[in-house]
């Protein structure tokens, strides 16, 4: 097969995997909608996608974002979801920056469908980017407009009028509140609907009030009271719980199951749609025990599926063509093969990352609940809008007669795109004429959520008899296209990016393939400064265009004494450093390990971090999401790797399956270099990517041997 | 059927149902206190934690028949009315929350480690709360605000 060059696209979305369940009633549905020429839109429809994100709703009349209430309090309207991140605290701060009140004046409605513009999905870290600049310029035009209202009311220019701390006032020394406006506005909500939030100029960085400061979590004293409601702690009158019967493994099918037992315990409802079999009862305990009685009977079919001792040869072997952003695909500049050729020292290297899950603390949940024909539904997804979509189509509703609520989250890391459980649960909702929750347990979850890709990234380059780079030839497959493309300037560079078909269900993650590809990448880089006999550092800037990349480097490299410590290096101890950029900010990171040769064990002693994401908006936030992408990346260096073995999933436990806890963590420096000066992006993926090969090259540096795998096991 | 009686959150409270069921499931399900949160269901994670005679127990892990004549708090309970508690509040001051999900059992973990060592090293720390999950990694921020709560450590908050 023959892959076409085409220009890398930065990754989005990569969820791509078809629906699970294909149920009787969306079977009639498909077949109605494609004979009147509509069309469906599955999980690849990115064009569909692209167009509702890029239409009028992500910049609505004013109206469409804010509702000034009669006590004067204004509640803010946001498609984004909260799944840790921070953008409910963000957004909030972005709303009462530009409207000039107290944040505690603003309440956020995030991601209810029936109530909040669509600002697309909470994913490529774009809430900074785009929709906190969205959210500032209609407060721009909010309080602008507030302000003309006081001063009609007042009989009097707006020459000399603004607004401050919530309160509305002229130079001739008149003041009024918004509850004292809105009290005598007639329709502040039809003032509202008419205006364009277009056109304000937004608050400069140096006038900052709220934006630019720590603001602590908006939502915590809900959280540390219990108080606030996850989807998994929604309650409805009458609401059953619902459990689905899982096969024994991946690409088992069902040939038989007897429902009598459960059917026939008090208070139980089975459904069996097509591949679909689930209960539903008035206790999950009641619940499981119908599921029990069914799995007892169910008869399944099995098929030969290839094991994780043989995933990386199996991936390099099934090579497919792929569709979308997800096709495989080529870009190069010069002549790479020449280049190759040309060298008497070609340095190769071929670097494996296994699947990993998600694992987020809230396993997937939902609840479902039908009114006649119109159903609402909670749960934890990403992508509100699109399940909402994928929920309707998988029951045969339209999309206007689902709601779709996602509470705050807990936990998502690129993991909850699909809206699995909120099909489950809408099915037994359907079928039991109540409401109906599923949740997921971590059994489930370990198995049943898709994974991060596994990935396989071949690497060649050529140095010249000056030590100098003349070709870079990097492959990946299966793993992604996001952190493909090389930063350093080496003349002759080719990336490929191989779909592959693949054994597990799998989709976005946390900076989705930048992870995998800056890992090899970053480890190969000193690998061949080791063979260049340079500096890692040097080398790197040798090579590195970026300033702002070539800034967090230094910055790394300077507080870590980063010269000052390999110069001094004991013989077990080794210290590594990597760099990388993606989604539009800049992060290094530095790491001491301290290997023990003999037990073939090592500990992180220090790490280093620095990171520029343009102007900050909430230092503690950004400090906090740093501080959690490496510790989150320190997983897949220490313990993640999911096993599997005949279509079963080996790990379905904490116990089994490691992810970082507290004596994991090492002592932590961060440098935040903020950049007033550009726009913002978003931090909440990027700070993941220079951790590992962090590790794997303070581990060359002590052993002098290559780290080619994660998670790093000593050889 | 077995009928079990409690103090939760110090109201007495009599529940009736199947022996089977976990003291986690009775409390989110029958008594509405969803702020206890499951996890895992093995007790790998904590996030179930409420305080029994106030000590930690996970909650996945407790058949209700073993809250027999105890005395629960719940993340619910833990509050003074509207004063937090100053671990509570440690939390909120120092961002001790990301998705906040684990945040019930980290705090009732670190109200049990405060009594029994008001003023613990960051390695104790580590050590008693080595058994609860944070999945967005917050641990850094969690240690900060129990040295807050604990009075070891200004804290960071900017």
């Amino acid at each position: 097969m023959k892959i076409e060059p085409q220009p890398f696209e930065p990754e989005r979305y990569e969820f791509v995997e078809p629906p699970r369940y294909r149920f009787s009633v969306s079977r009639r549905a498909f077949v109605q909608s494609v004979g009147a020429g509509l069309l469906i839109s599955g999980f690849v429809d990115f064009s569909a996608f692209g167009q509702q994100r890029g239409g009028d709703d992500e910049t609505p009349a004013i109206g469409g974002r804010f509702h000034i209430g009669k006590d004067g309090r204004i509640t803010a309207f946001t498609g984004k979801v909260e799944v840790g991140q921070g953008a409910r605290t963000q957004l909030t701060q972005a709303a009462a920056e530009e409207l000039c009140v107290p944040i505690a004046q603003i309440d956020l409605v995030m991601a209810d469908t029936g109530l909040v513009p669509n600002d697309g999905g909470t994913y490529g870290s774009l809430t900074t980017s785009r929709t906190v600049p969205a959210m500032r310029q209609a407060a721009v035009a909010t309080r602008e407009l507030l302000i003309e209202l006081a001063c009609k009311a007042w009989a009097v220019s707006t020459d000399g009028a603004s607004m401050r701390d919530g309160v509305i006032e002229h130079a001739n020394g008149k003041k009024m509140t918004l509850a004292e406006l809105a009290a005598g506005a007639e329709n502040i909500a039809g003032t509202l609907q008419d205006r364009s939030a277009e056109g304000g100029a937004l608050t400069a960085v140096e006038a900052w009030q709220t934006l630019g400061k720590t603001v602590a979590p908006v939502n915590g004293p809900s959280v540390v009271t219990g108080k606030h409601r996850y989807t998994s702690d929604i309650r409805r009158e009458g609401m059953l719980y619902g459990k689905v019967l899982r096969p024994p493994a991946y690409g088992a099918e069902l040939t038989d199951v007897d429902m009598k037992a459960a059917e026939a315990m008090d208070g139980v409802v089975v459904v069996r749609d097509g591949a679909f079999v689930g209960c539903a009862a008035p206790t999950s305990y009641l619940a499981q025990q119908a599921l029990n009685a069914l799995a007892s009977t169910a008869k399944w079919t099995t098929k030969p599926h290839p094991a994780s001792d043989e995933l990386f040869a199996y991936l390099k072997s099934n090579t497919r063509e792929g569709t979308g952003r997800q096709r495989s695909r080529e870009e190069a500049s010069g002549d790479v093969d020449a280049a190759l050729a040309a060298s008497k020292n070609v340095v190769r290297a071929e670097y494996h990352i296994p699947y990993i899950q998600h694992a987020p603390m809230e396993p997937r949940a939902a609840v479902a609940e039908f009114d006649g024909n119109k159903l609402t539904v909670w749960t934890g997804t990403q992508r509100p809008f699109d399940v909402q979509r994928e929920v309707a189509e998988a029951l045969g509703l339209s999309a206007s007669n689902v709601r779709l609520i996602v509470p705050d989250t807990g936990g998502g890391f690129g993991g909850k795109h699909s809206g699995d459980a909120a099909v489950e649960a809408a099915r037994l909702a359907q079928a039991a004429k109540r409401p109906v929750a599923v949740h997921w347990t971590r059994e489930e979850e370990f198995t049943w959520a898709y994974f991060r890709p596994a990935g396989v990234m071949e690497i060649a380059a050529a140095l010249d008899g000056d030590g100098r780079v003349t070709a870079w030839d990097f492959t990946n497959f299966n793993s992604g296209g996001s952190g493909l493309g090389c930063p350093y300037a080496f003349g002759n560079v080719r990336t490929r990016f191989w779909n592959c078909e693949s054994p597990l269900r799998q989709g976005s993650y946390r900076a989705l393939a930048s992870t995998a590809n800056h890992f090899a990448r970053e480890s190969f880089i000193d690998l061949l400064a080791a063979k260049a006999g340079a500096d890692p550092v040097a080398f790197r800037l040798q090579y590195l265009e970026e300033p702002r990349l070539k800034a967090v480097l230094e910055a790394a490299a300077a507080k870590f004494d980063y010269a000052g410590k390999r110069m001094q290096a004991s013989a077990n101890t080794g210290y590594g450093i990597a760099c990388g950029t993606e989604k539009g900010s800049f992060v290094a990171t530095c790491a001491e390990v301290a290997v023990d040769a003999v037990a073939k064990t090592y500990i992180i002693k220090r790490v280093c971090v620095a990171y520029e994401c343009g102007a900050i908006h909430n230092p503690q936030n950004l400090q906090a999401q740093v501080e959690g992408c490496v510790v989150q990346g320190l997983g897949a260096v220490l313990h993640e790797a999911m096993k599997f073995k005949d279509g079963k999933i080996l790990y379905t436990r904490f116990k089994e399956y490691e992810v970082p806890r507290f004596k994991d963590v090492p002592p932590f420096d961060i440098v935040l270099l903020n950049r007033p000066d550009l726009p913002s992006v978003g931090a909440g993926e990027t700070p993941i990517i220079a951790i590992a090969p962090a590790v794997a090259n303070a581990i060359l540096h002590a052993t002098g041997a290559a780290v080619n795998a994660l998670p790093i096991r000593l050889a | 059927m077995e009928t079990v009686v409690f103090t939760l959150n110090q109201e007495s409270r009599s529940v009736t149902t199947e022996p089977g069921r976990t003291l986690l499931d009775v409390l989110r399900e029958d008594l509405g206190a969803t702020g206890t949160k499951y996890g895992c269901g093995e007790g790998s994670c904590r996030s179930c934690v409420v305080l029994m005679d106030g000590r930690p127990v996970t909650t996945c892990q407790t058949p209700i028949a073993k809250a027999n004549g105890k005395d629960i708090v719940t993340i619910e309970g833990l509050a003074d009315g509207d004063t937090l508690h100053p671990v509570q509040a440690a939390f909120i001051a120092e961002g001790a929350m990301q998705c906040g999900y684990c945040v019930p059992g980290m705090v009732l973990t670190a109200v049990a480690l405060l009594k029994a060592n008001p003023k613990p090293t960051e390695a104790q720390i580590n050590e008693f709360m080595n058994g609860n999950l944070c999945r967005c990694c917050n641990y850094p921020n969690i240690v900060r605000a129990i040295q807050r709560a604990a009075g070891t450590a200004e804290g960071v908050a900017k």
